[in-house]
């Protein structure tokens, strides 16, 4: 069925056909379109789950956890400091190995209070075991969650997965976007079926206290889990392209990236922005491309390392900061690219934050600078693209 | 003289040996009788407390019930994820019960506690009470009685000690509106037993509060853990109650002994004047007329 609906209606409609069974959370703005909608599904009986209206996002995901050890399929949905109220379960989720989906509708942290998009709250919560996923696009979205179940589901990875759309680019924003009919999401998404699950007559110990000799091998595994959630993804969106015929440019988006000069790195809303204003600067003969992060965990080091041999300068455009360091992607980047044997010159621009827009001319600038930055050499770092009033280079 | 009569305490054990628990725990008893009572469909959530420990390393569990572990503060949370998904998978014959500790219940569960009894989730949801954080060594929690001596209330040239009362996670419950709570001891495992066979068959959000004495934490002799639970409800301190959709009834009256019988025994209290024992008496002597009133009065 090919309709009209936001990133938020994506989301649930994502929930819906992957047929979770146990949905808790908690209302904060701009999450709640996503979870109004599937306590209607609920209500109406379309959609065959319980719904827990849990007293906050700490307990949303605690629930979730113990349902999804029980054997039960489960979803949820936060935004900014609801995420990282989460965050000590997150952890938790991870190291029990429950595969739960969750969408997380990236928002500013506060203060100052903001409701707006960047990416500093997902960002945060980078180590916390969660492969992580930047969509583009409302049917991304939608897609990726499907996606999401079926490899964080199989065997070899048994870890949860956050889909990341931006706060209101994305969630309130209505796209084009094809509803794949039940049918074929069952046919390509298995009912659970986890190899452990708690029940009574099996009185096995779930969580419990390890020594220092065998606490790192259950991380080492996660470890496996996560490594192995690399090539599962390229395999599994394969396959999706196969039953639904699309598929959204594996852990890393090249988009016009060959024989490109320089290329930008972005993740998230604005990569479409970004993809206008490389064709309008490759009409006008500038080779420029666009490399866009879907995958920040696990990072896609392999494909990054093989871009940064073919271009001669990267601009890493970070939605968010991390203060006394540089922005997480480009940290992330340059590590991938640092083993090159041309190594490409480097840039970090932090843009966009709280909200702010990130236009086709802000962008224009970024790839302008970085050209010059190829031909200067390097001599900063870090920018902050469009602050008022502020110097605007940090080393 | 006719045979010894039996008693009504069912015999199978789902609680074996192996336990990890300090000598003379009574958290090892409360767990061993609501078991008793519960039976073995029985599946038990833990949160950080002393009984994430007890039941040994991985993979060793002397428990003959499935065990979730989860973090310290969502236990009332848990129990709702458990049951959900038994209900969404047609199970309805198992017991679901959130096991905690009474800083992990007052404290900083008691957000998500609330949250659980608000939504009616049908669970059973056991606060063993040692009176505060032992696990961690003995710091007060908001079930540290007045009076008492902890690790973080010293008693110093200041003349330190816990100065607030004790929270009543019973009157917590009773304005949740749930539709059983009841007061057990482990001294006293006939009524245990009878009340958590009572609340297995009521559907709903039912809590139990268990006074669960701690030698170590108590600075008592662990072979007197029995008498010391004996004597809390003797001297009405921790009486025996239950409140069943809203109505107290005192299922053991106790002796009326003087408090002090129950503090000497203590070495948390020895710091304790004469008068400040007097104050402690007139306090314990008001609740317990509270709960006669409570009791008459079908409150």
């Amino acid at each position: 069925m090919r309709t009209v609906m936001t990133g938020n209606y994506a989301s649930a409609y994502g929930a819906k056909l992957c047929r979770a069974e146990v949905i808790a959370a908690y209302p904060i703005t701009p999450q709640t379109s996503i979870v109004e909608k599937l306590a209607e599904f609920v209500a109406t009986g379309e959609l065959k789950a319980k719904f827990i209206p849990v007293e906050s996002e700490h307990s949303a995901m605690a629930a979730c956890i113990a349902a999804q050890t029980a054997g039960a399929r489960t979803y949820t949905a936060t935004s900014s400091h609801g995420l990282t109220l989460m965050h000590e379960v997150l952890m938790w989720a991870s190291g029990a190995r429950l595969p739960i989906v969750m969408t997380n509708v990236s928002r500013a942290m506060a203060p100052p209070w903001s409701v707006w998009v960047d990416h500093m709250d997902s960002v945060a919560q980078r180590d916390t075991g969660w492969l992580q996923f930047f969509c583009a696009s409302n049917q991304e979205v939608l897609d990726t969650i499907i996606m999401a179940y079926k490899v964080c589901e199989s065997r070899g990875v048994m870890l949860p997965a956050m889909v990341i759309e931006d706060a209101f680019i994305q969630s309130h924003t209505s796209e084009p976007v094809d509803v794949p009919d039940q049918e074929l999401v069952d046919s390509f998404l298995p009912t659970y079926a986890p190899e452990y699950k708690i029940e009574v007559g099996k009185p096995m110990g779930f969580g419990s206290l390890v020594k220092p000799d065998q606490y790192m091998e259950f991380r080492y595994k996660a470890m496996l889990g996560i490594k192995e959630a690399h090539d599962r993804f390229l395999r599994v969106e394969q396959e999706f392209k196969h039953i639904f015929g699309r598929e959204h440019g594996g852990l890393l988006e090249e988009y016009r990236c060959e024989n490109a000069e320089v290329v930008l790195v972005a993740a998230g809303s604005v990569a479409a922005t970004a993809k206008d204003v490389v064709d309008s600067m490759r009409d006008k003969g500038t080779r420029v491309g666009l490399a866009r992060i879907r995958a920040f965990r696990p990072f896609p080091y392999d494909e990054f390392k093989s871009l940064g041999s073919k271009v001669d300068g990267v601009a890493v455009l970070d939605r968010s900061y991390t203060f006394g360091a540089t922005g997480a992607m480009f940290t992330e980047v340059k590590a991938a690219m640092g083993s090159c044997q041309k190594r490409p010159a480097m840039k970090n621009y932090i843009a966009g934050l709280g909200g702010r827009d990130i236009t086709p001319k802000v962008l224009e600038k970024v790839f302008e600078d970085i050209l010059m930055h190829c031909k200067r050499g390097e001599e900063s770092e870090v920018e902050w693209v469009d602050v008022a009033g502020l110097p605007r280079r940090w080393h | 003289m006719a045979l010894m009569s039996r008693t009504t305490i069912p015999e199978e054990e789902f609680a074996y040996p192996g336990s990890t628990g300090c000598p003379g725990c009574g958290a090892n008893l409360v767990m061993r009788y609501l078991l008793k009572g519960l039976g073995g469909r029985t599946i038990v959530s833990i949160p950080a407390c002393c009984w994430a420990v007890m039941p040994g390393y991985w993979p060793s569990n002397c428990l003959k019930v499935p065990l979730l572990y989860t973090a310290f503060e969502v236990t009332g949370a848990a129990i709702s994820g458990l049951r959900a998904a038994l209900d969404v998978k047609g199970v309805e014959d198992v017991t679901v019960v959130g096991f905690a500790g009474d800083g992990g219940t007052v404290d900083i569960g008691l957000q998500a506690l609330s949250g659980a009894a608000e939504r009616r989730t049908d669970a059973i949801y056991v606060m063993y009470d040692n009176e505060a954080y032992m696990n961690t060594g003995i710091q007060r929690s908001g079930s540290t009685p007045w009076g008492a001596w902890t690790t973080t209330t010293p008693v110093g040239n200041s003349h330190g000690y816990k100065h607030e009362s004790k929270k009543d996670i019973m009157a917590i419950m009773q304005a949740h509106k749930i539709p059983y709570a009841a007061t057990v001891s482990p001294a006293f495992p006939e009524d245990f037993i009878k009340k958590v066979e009572k609340a297995k068959n009521i559907k709903g959000f039912r809590f139990f509060h268990a006074l669960s004495p701690c030698p170590p934490g108590w600075r008592t002799n662990p072979s007197l853990s029995i008498e010391v639970a004996r004597l809390a409800v003797d001297t009405r301190i921790f009486p025996l109650y239950e409140i069943e959709d809203g109505k107290v009834r005192i299922t053991r009256k106790g002796k009326g002994l003087p408090i002090i019988d129950y503090i000497k025994v203590q070495g948390r209290f020895q710091h304790l004047t004469e008068p400040e024992i007097e104050e402690m008496q007139k306090a314990v002597d008001d609740a317990w007329i509270l709960l006669l009133l409570k009791e008459s009065s079908g409150t």
